[in-house]
């Protein structure tokens, strides 16, 4: 690597990544990138309908604000975030809500999800806003505030509120910045293509996140088989703090943590975060959605797709709005060729296996892939052999051959001592095994099986809160019962009493009334 | 007076002492395994087991004298834990696990006669005379008392429907 590319300043941090880059470990699948890289981005003509489901994002779904037949303009609020991890939806184009609710979403699951249908009205006309003349002068907490608001989640495919993000690394102190422009996802190629074009605004938009977040040191990192968006890049940010670094071209690369580690030579601590260390990790993409917000004023309701692989008829990158559907992307890059074999949302690594295309597109949703057989390796798993091939390609340094045979046992608690929460669920594991064992889709499996585990202790002991209280309630009705009956009969009784008294006393005054007639009649004569 | 004053005050703090001391010193410890084992039950008292409520439950399974498969609501995740806890080998493979379920109340069915919310151990059941109950799911444990006394038939168990916050990748297959 030339030295010449980090600047002069950072000859420690430069020995640091040699070293560390011996260290590195991943893999190397074909990249498969030039199918989509060359030809530039074209907008999607307007699909018939927009499908935008109000969770698109880690954390709370939002809480939508229109009703049926209502007439939204591009960019208008949708639904609002609720609580502290969340962000708002917008509306991807001009038009009519005709549908609110549930419809299949682009979860693994296939489970239905609360979407708002949109009928556009083809005129794409924008809310009027006010964007701030210089976005610089705002202070840190307002930029934050104006992102948080625009929707933005991370646009890397995690899709976390980048609001929160930057809140947390403003609270943390973090004084570096690193944008995350290694797109290692085989066939994906839109953060190349989004460099490649708008190289300016992603540089402002990293400047603009720099500004909010107080870091002094700002770093991207592209992987070095994208040289014309590392050039782009170098242009746009010349004479600026930010610094545009070549990183080797490796899976999984445009992981935070490894990007990171290649980049600073530092490791983020076990079940740490990048924060922990100073260090504050942003999508390319992501800077581009910040600087439409600031300086346009437009929330995120588009993102750059890639739609690629060998079953795609001509495969390139779009921009297309949030809600329209997988196939509507396929349509506009020709269709379908008929041996599809595999359709994903997302990267060949991580996405999703998508079961039709009639899923709408998210704020997460990088590419739409179809792959024919020859692409994907439909084999049956077989036998562990201990290769340890997957010890040598996890980059967390993980065993993984380990912690499957730990949760194949039925003990995934004891893959936790393994280091199972550090997997970032990338696949290299399962992408070397000769075996075809599907090690991350075990992992992931322990992951929601222990947290459905936790979740039901929780309950248990919400329960149990809930079981003693009732019984509690129980007693002290039939104590308040009890003592309301004794009082009932004691007051009963002291009535009884005072009648008895009172008709006592009647007698005796009666008696004594007698007597005196008595005593008269005898004086009388 | 002053003789009678003195020697109850004396008498009673004598006493109070001497209560108090045996509080500490002389405490009657109840089996810890029972108190841990109850904490691990689901605690709805709900009665399936046999026994009365989940303390009886927990004292004959520190016996030995309960199956560890007694508690329909804990389901096979408390039967792992309780194996765990008393060192017990168990074949799960023959208990039948329907997966976690709940109550659901048939709206169409439903005659507002507010059985099942009196009978229900976590007051899970919302309802008011005439009225449609329904079933808070975060606090069901699923132990089927409100499904015994209903009169039409109106409250059954369902498993618990997969959400987006709960759901999560199966089990994958295994080498043949």
């Amino acid at each position: 690597m030339n030295p010449n590319h980090v600047g002069a300043n950072s000859f420690a941090r430069l020995a640091n990544r040699v070293r560390m880059n011996s260290h590195l470990r991943g893999v190397h699948p074909e990249s498969h990138k030039a199918l989509s890289a060359e030809p530039p981005i074209r907008v999607l003509p307007l699909p018939e309908r927009l499908f935008v489901p109000l969770q698109q994002h880690i954390g709370a779904p939002a809480r939508h604000l229109v009703s049926v037949g209502e007439k939204v303009k591009k960019g208008q609020l949708l639904a609002a975030s609720v609580g502290l991890v969340s962000a708002p939806v917008h509306a991807p184009t001009s038009g009519r809500i005709i549908a609110i609710g549930d419809f299949p979403g682009s979860h693994p699951s296939g489970l239905e999800m609360p979407t708002l249908t949109i009928e556009p009205d083809g005129d794409e006309r924008w809310i009027e806003s006010e964007p701030p003349s210089n976005p610089f002068a705002l202070s840190p907490e307002e930029v934050a505030l104006r992102v948080g608001a625009a929707g933005i989640v991370g646009l890397g495919g995690a899709a976390f509120p980048a609001a929160v993000k930057l809140n947390l690394s403003r609270r943390s102190e973090v004084h570096t910045l690193i944008m995350n422009g290694g797109e290692c996802e085989p066939y994906l190629t839109c953060d190349d293509r989004l460099m490649r074009e708008r190289a300016s605004q992603i540089v402002e938009g990293i400047r603009l996140i720099a500004h909010a977040t107080g870091a002094s040191e700002i770093l991207v990192g592209i992987e070095d088989n994208k040289p014309e968006a590392i050039a782009a890049m170098r242009t746009a940010s010349f004479a600026s703090p930010v610094r545009v670094v070549q990183v080797p071209a490796m899976y999984p690369m445009g992981s935070e943590k490894q990007m990171i580690q290649v980049l600073t030579g530092q490791e983020v601590p076990a079940g740490g975060r990048a924060a922990d260390i100073g260090v504050l990790v942003h999508n390319v993409g992501t800077a581009f959605a910040v600087q439409q917000a600031l300086r346009l004023g437009r929330p995120l309701v588009s993102r750059i797709v890639t739609v690629s692989g060998g079953a795609i008829m001509a495969p390139c990158n779009l921009e297309a709005p949030i809600g329209a559907l997988a196939a509507d992307l396929v349509r506009a890059c020709g269709g379908l060729r008929s041996d599809a074999a595999r359709l994903v949302l997302g990267g060949p690594m991580m996405g999703t296996q998508l079961s039709s295309l009639d899923v709408p597109l998210v704020k997460g949703s990088s590419g739409v892939l179809a792959l024919t057989s020859a692409e994907v390796e439909q084999t049956r798993p077989g036998p562990c052999i201990r290769c340890s091939s997957c010890v040598s390609a996890c980059p967390m340094g993980l065993l993984p051959l380990e912690m499957a045979a730990r949760i194949r046992a039925g003990d995934p608690a004891s893959a936790v001592d393994w280091g199972l929460k550090d997997c970032i669920a990338c696949g290299s594991c399962s992408w070397v095994c000769p075996s075809h064992i599907p090690l991350v889709h075990w992992f992931n499996h322990a992951k929601g099986d222990l947290a459905a585990r936790e979740r039901l202790k929780m309950k248990n002991e919400a329960t149990k809160k809930l079981a003693d209280e009732r019984s509690e309630r129980m007693a002290r009705i039939v104590r308040e019962r009890e003592e309301a009956a004794r009082l009932r009969a004691a007051k009963k009784a002291a009535a009884d009493a005072a009648k008895k008294a009172a008709a006592e006393a009647a007698a005796a005054a009666k008696a004594v009334e007698k007597a005196a007639e008595k005593a008269k009649e005898e004086v009388a004569p | 007076m002053i003789a009678a004053l003195l020697s109850l005050t004396l008498l009673g703090l004598a006493l109070g002492f001497g209560l108090g001391y045996a509080a500490i010193h002389l405490k009657v410890e109840g089996n810890p395994l029972v108190e841990e084992l109850e904490a691990m039950l689901p605690g709805s008292q709900c009665g399936q087991c046999g026994y009365p409520g989940c303390t009886g439950a927990a004292m004959a399974l520190a016996e030995g004298s309960a199956p560890i498969t007694l508690c329909p609501p804990g389901g096979r995740p408390l039967v792992e834990v309780l194996a765990a806890k008393l060192g017990v080998e168990v074949d799960l493979a023959g208990m039948a696990d329907s997966g976690p379920q709940v109550a659901e109340v048939q709206e169409d069915l439903c005659i507002g006669c507010t059985k099942c919310y009196k009978v229900c151990p976590t007051d899970a059941i919302l309802g008011a005379a005439k009225q449609i109950h329904a079933v808070f799911r975060e606090a069901c444990t699923a132990c089927g008392k409100c499904v015994d006394v209903c009169p039409t038939e109106a409250t059954r168990m369902i498993p618990l429907p997969a959400t987006l916050q709960t759901w999560y990748w199966s089990k994958p297959e295994v080498a043949a």
